[in-house]
């Protein structure tokens, strides 16, 4: 009887230590993932990855699955923890646990970030994973993979006979979420003869109505809340800088939905402009609008200020902003107030915006018909 | 392994006991070594390069001097880089420490430790960006140079990210300062390098959209003092004001408005200067004297009693273009967009002469023993001596890259890096 008493108290042992093993790690990742702006909780969370990096490696996966529940902030506490456990063990001449990892990498319900963190850990030790790993990732939650898989397929399609590259071409497209891999594409599909829809691949909003000049003198009609701010209506009237001003239809062309109002309209100088546009979805969901302009601006979805920004003419890209928002489903309006300023220099002159509808890998998500259910376009085809 | 008891209870005891006898330990050792601390943290701090434009934020290089004669031999080891940076290296003892940023979006970012000796690699911390990356093509992430206490190192970054480590690369605090004040960027990008000034980390985060300026405390990372800056892109760095008759140093906070002297406990401006300055190159502080890049060059001489500053001499013909104006032998010396150097008095403000360099330059040179090491856009190395009526190159080198940061130097040898190596040169 005293053997199996020695065994239920080892057993029962192991199962408690193990227990409190898990609680531990658990606090300490709770620990992190509570750290605030502001530095608030920091020293907890100090005192938290030390905690875990007295545990060692058995630590590596625990602090990667709590990267799903860190804010930015705190996934940096995590990605220090991660590094430090991940440092001690190359110090100690110890391979990473190669198959948990690896199996953490495709797990693509896991934090992009943590997974991409994993894997350039593991490509350390084994460069090969690369092959392996990356060929499958063209549509991954993470654009670093997408970005990774789309320039694998590039490599192919350079080193292809020309009348065998187009299919290798298209389908790096269908998970490029990034300019300068889809101009590339673009323009070997161009070259190739067949078309290409940047602004459907991207997701830009081309069909507006734009109403104005309002006046923008000194730049003192950035903080103006001019008709349009509160109310919007198609068939409006109201007094403009320069006489009555009404909504008028204006769309754009260009491959990355630029539109130019310099250009299409007038580059009324002080002046401001409101452009609007209705984006319909299938469900309530989160994305993103990325936004581009030089001039002064403010966003609204659906009656709410989302963001603004009184910056003008200091450079302008695609994706310059991104703000994330929260859409219903059905139609979303959305509605743009864009500001020129009296700058005279030649390159103070441009007066233009590009929005976009996308998830946080960039990828377009289809603006879907009233009575369709549509899935995002990057899943598939563009 | 603890239980959770043991945690709260034991342990607990336990720590506050081990905590008593290391106060205890401490405050013998501390009074032990405290009279030799002074010497001791004076001859460390000499030997180091802690920040943008070294200790004392006037990019002269003290102890043993750089070897002026720069050539392939006298290139100590050279290393490979994982991302880009205008960043420049800071030294503290031993160690060597350097940013970087890469990927896309330039969201990744690097703090990079090397051994100062052999030029291996320490350690590496990476990080996300947690506030906007976007940058004029010619900049990126990693612009801004670190700042060193001598125990922990602060890492800041274009998105406004500011990283406090331990010496091994453990993360202090993390302050998110573009994602707390998401206005406060510049679609060109921030360069603005912070300072350590006693306990502060002194940050300007200043942008046509939102500006303000900080003191950050060194060791909890919590916000000692916020003001309000004026709201306009601004690219310049912090300088300081040395400890002087009994007075604590200032930092000095530069805009177009002009230049602040502010307390870096408590975010109080001690005085101001109001004639405007430029938003690019820095000002610099040689003994005693404060040039300032405003309306050419403007120099003040500080008040004794600590409050006040007396304008000294204006010099029309001494615009500096992006890297901010330095002295040595009695000169003052400014690079302007052509690539030219010229000579000033720094008495009069006096032009004295111009030696044509190949320009452009965007990093400031150091000053070592009376020389000035200086890298062009391109890579090329030029060592001049300033000489009362003329420059003279005493050596050139060509590193084929772009450099673009603001070199460091210590312990006689000097730092530099490109987007993809990092250099040190050493009397062969």
């Amino acid at each position: 009887m005293l053997w199996k008493s020695v065994v239920a108290a080892a057993v029962t042992s192991v199962l408690l230590s193990t227990v409190t093993f898990a609680d531990e790690v658990a606090d300490a990742i709770k620990t992190i993932q509570s750290v605030q702006p502001a530095s608030k909780g920091t020293a907890d969370a100090r005192r938290a990855v030390s905690a875990l990096a007295r545990g060692g490696a058995k630590n590596l996966i625990p602090v990667l699955q709590g990267f799903r529940s860190a804010s930015p902030l705190a996934a940096n506490w995590l990605r220090n923890a991660f590094d430090n456990l991940a440092s001690a063990e190359a110090a100690a001449g110890r391979k990473l646990p190669e198959q948990p990892l690896t199996s953490f990498v495709r797990d693509t319900q896991e934090s992009p970030v943590a997974r991409r963190l994993a894997y350039e850990w593991l490509l350390k030790q084994n460069p090969e994973l690369k092959t392996q790993l990356i060929p499958g990732m063209l549509l991954d939650p993470s654009a670093e993979f997408r970005r990774d898989a789309v320039a694998m397929l590039l490599e192919q399609a350079a080193a292809a006979p020309e009348a065998t590259s187009l299919p290798l071409y298209q389908k790096a497209l269908s998970g490029a979420v990034h300019k300068d891999q889809v101009d590339t594409i673009a323009a070997a599909i161009r070259k190739a003869g067949s078309e290409i829809n940047i602004q459907n691949h991207f997701g830009f909003l081309a069909d507006w109505k734009v109403i104005g000049p309002f006046d923008n003198k000194e730049e003192k009609g950035f903080d103006v809340a001019y008709p349009p701010e509160t109310e919007l209506r198609e068939d409006a009237e109201y007094d403009g800088q320069l006489g009555k001003v009404s909504w008028k239809p204006v769309n754009t062309e260009d491959d990355y939905g630029i539109l130019d109002i310099a250009k299409k309209i007038q580059n009324y100088k002080g002046s401001v402009m409101y452009a609007s546009t209705t984006w319909t979805s299938d469900k309530d969901r989160q994305l993103e609008l990325r936004l581009g302009t030089p001039n002064a601006w403010k966003l609204w979805v659906n009656g709410k200020m989302v963001f603004g920004r009184e910056e003008y003419h200091r450079g302008t890209e695609m994706d310059q902003y991104k703000i994330p928002v929260q859409l219903k489903a059905g139609s979303n309006t959305i509605l743009l107030k864009i500001c020129q300023n009296e700058q005279t220099q030649d390159w103070a002159q441009s007066y233009h915006f590009q929005i976009r509808v996308c998830d946080a890998t960039g990828a377009a998500v289809s603006n879907a018909p009233k009575t369709a259910q549509t899935e995002p376009a990057a899943k598939g085809t563009n | 392994m603890l239980n959770i008891s043991m945690k709260s209870g034991l342990a607990g005891i336990l720590r506050n006991r081990l905590d008593s006898s290391i106060r205890i330990l401490g405050l013998t050792a501390g009074i032990i070594i405290g009279m030799a601390a002074p010497m001791l943290q004076q001859n460390s701090i000499a030997a180091d390069w802690r920040q943008f434009r070294g200790n004392d934020v006037n990019s002269i290089a003290t102890g043993t001097p750089l070897p002026t004669e720069l050539s392939g031999e006298s290139i100590a080891w050279k290393t490979e880089l994982p991302g880009r940076g205008l960043s420049g290296p800071i030294i503290v003892g031993s160690r060597l420490f350097l940013t970087a940023s890469s990927g896309y979006t330039q969201d990744r970012l690097h703090v990079l430790c090397f051994d100062t000796a052999s030029g291996k690699q320490l350690w590496e911390r990476q990080f996300n960006a947690t506030g906007r990356t976007n940058c004029h093509e010619k900049m990126c992430n990693a612009t801004p140079t670190m700042t060193s206490d001598g125990e922990r190192v602060y890492a800041f970054y274009s998105s406004n990210d500011l990283i406090c480590l331990d010496m091994d690369g453990q993360l202090q605090w993390f302050r998110g300062l573009g994602s707390e004040f998401p206005n406060a960027s510049n679609s060109l990008g921030m360069s603005s390098s912070p300072i350590v000034v006693g306990t502060t980390v002194v940050v300007q985060v200043e942008s046509d959209a939102e500006a303000f300026a900080c003191g950050v405390d060194t060791v909890s990372g919590e916000t000692k003092w916020q003001i309000d800056r004026p709201r306009a892109a601004n690219w310049t760095s912090p300088g300081m004001l040395p400890a002087a008759n009994g007075k604590p140093a200032l930092a000095l906070l530069q805009s177009s408005k002009g230049l602040a002297a502010v307390d870096p406990d408590t975010g109080t401006i001690v005085w101001n200067f109001e004639k405007g300055a430029s938003t690019i190159p820095s000002s610099t502080v040689v003994d005693g004297q404060i040039i300032i890049p405003s309306s050419g060059l403007t120099t003040l001489k500080p008040g004794e009693d600590g409050i006040s500053f007396q304008e000294v001499w204006n010099s029309g013909n001494l615009s500096p273009s992006t890297p901010s104006p330095v002295v040595a032998n009695g000169m003052t010396f400014t690079l302007n967009s052509a690539g030219a150097l010229t000579a000033g008095s720094v008495q009069s403000g006096e032009r004295l002469w111009q030696l044509r360099l190949k320009g452009p330059f965007c990093g400031t040179p150091v000053v070592s023993a009376g020389h000035l090491f200086v890298f062009n856009e391109g890579g090329q190395a030029f060592v001049v001596k300033p000489e009362q009526d003329k420059g003279i190159i005493v050596s050139e080198l060509d590193l084929s890259e772009t450099i673009l940061c603001s070199p460091a130097a210590a312990d006689g040898a000097l730092y530099v890096r490109s987007d993809g190596h990092l250099w040190k040169f050493a009397k062969p």
